[in-house]
């Protein structure tokens, strides 16, 4: 039996009633070792922040540890920045079994998406593994700097641009 | 361990909207206009956060008890079943609601229309499906409100609900509608829905049999979630 799947519908303006958790934007314990802090603004055609949305990362355990909850999610603020605290993900495997840089997954949600946005976030500092990556390979490349966060006062910085120019690789999940 | 891990079956492309519908508006500046890179189920697709137990308390299922007071509004409950793409139940699944209050007016400081807050209604509920799938939640029927879409636009009474799904690659957001709204011809976030048959799947049925008497009227709704292909290598994972 195969069923048909359920639509998907916007968030609306209002998922703030709904969505977001005070540990939210933790996929670690804040202040735990070797933890980052990647940030980044949500921003639409014209520049102008995205007040209403809503980024989630998920992502492979670090190499030495298993059993961190590896998922995040942050609602935007007024001048649409987003953060998230987590642990360093750990190589995975990919098609074919070639290793994948290391990455998050990452769901964008906002008034004005009727459904939600997936693309992945790099860590620009990780050249030679970015550069053997199979998913990375498949993005023009004029346009894989736009998944590559860029360190940033001891953390990354990734910014998300929805349309326009610089616009974000998003990716038929 | 090999690459090669059983992904989900992709969605047939008219049972979600599209991504740049002209008809809502807010689509214009916030989708994108390059065409999506297709992405391969890698481990990274096919897992997800284990989360449950810890995120909900024992009242969080029912929004009329929220606060000291009953909201006001007509006691509804809002049940059904979590199933994925092959009929399989989802046990031990979240699910996250949010709606407005019976007047239509959401309890949000950039909802400025002129109908009354309910002191004793937030409209944020969540729970835990059960062994069969199931999630139950108690709450009162949203109203319809205006939005600034077009001429006269009203959205139909609805109910947003997230899933996240066992993998990255299941996660949902939507909306449950009600049966027989007048203002379903007139929306374009429902209608973005192309395929007819997902777009009904939206509309929650009426249950008299779950109704209980002199208490709430029943809707029941289930929703799926994809599955996941034959597998081509079982021990992959």
């Amino acid at each position: 039996m195969t069923l048909l799947p359920t639509a998907a519908q916007t968030v609306g303006p209002y998922l703030a009633i709904g969505l977001p958790w005070e540990d939210g934007p933790y996929a670690v314990e804040a202040g735990a070792a070797g933890s980052v802090r990647i940030s980044g603004r949500l921003l639409d055609r014209d520049g102008e922040a995205v007040p209403d949305g809503m980024v989630e990362t998920w992502q492979a355990d670090p190499p030495a540890g298993a059993g961190f909850r590896g998922f995040a999610r942050c609602p935007t603020d007024a001048d649409g920045r987003w953060h998230v605290v987590t642990l360093p993900p750990g190589p995975v495997p990919g098609p074919g079994g070639a290793p994948q840089a290391p990455h998050l997954a990452v769901s964008v949600f906002a008034r004005g998406l009727l459904h939600r946005l997936v693309t992945r976030l790099y860590f620009a500092d990780h050249e030679e593994a970015n550069a053997a990556d199979p998913v990375l390979a498949a993005v023009p490349p004029a346009r894989r700097d736009t998944l590559l966060a860029v360190p940033d006062g001891g953390g990354y910085r990734f910014d998300i641009r929805l349309q326009g120019p610089g616009e974000t690789v998003f990716f038929d999940a | 361990m090999t690459g090669e891990v059983a992904g989900f079956r992709r969605d047939d492309r008219d049972v979600h909207p599209p991504l740049d519908f002209p008809g809502y508006k807010a689509t214009r500046s916030r989708s994108p206009r390059e065409p999506l890179v297709h992405l391969p189920h890698t481990i990274t697709e096919v897992t997800g956060p284990q989360l449950g137990r810890d995120r909900v308390g024992a009242l969080d299922h029912d929004l009329t008890r929220a606060h000291a007071g009953e909201p006001l509004g007509e006691r509804i409950t809002v049940s059904g079943r979590l199933l994925d793409g092959d009929g399989r139940p989802m046990r031990g699944a979240l699910v996250e609601i949010w709606q407005a209050n019976a007047a239509g007016r959401y309890r949000h400081h950039t909802d400025n229309w002129p109908a009354p807050l309910d002191p004793n209604f937030s409209g944020g509920g969540r729970c835990l499906t059960d062994d069969d799938g199931r999630y139950e939640f108690v709450t009162i029927k949203p109203g319809a409100y205006p939005w600034p879409n077009h001429h006269n636009a009203w959205r139909p009474a609805h109910i947003h609900f997230s899933l996240l799904g066992e993998a990255f690659a299941q996660r949902l957001v939507t909306q449950m509608y009600f049966p027989g709204d007048p203002l379903f011809g007139q929306d374009p976030i429902f209608n973005s829905v192309r395929d007819p048959r997902a777009r009904e799947r939206l509309i929650a049925r009426f249950s008299l049999d779950r109704t209980q008497p002199n208490w709430a009227l029943a809707y029941e709704w289930d929703i799926v979630l994809r599955g996941r292909d034959e597998t081509p290598m079982e021990d992959a994972l």
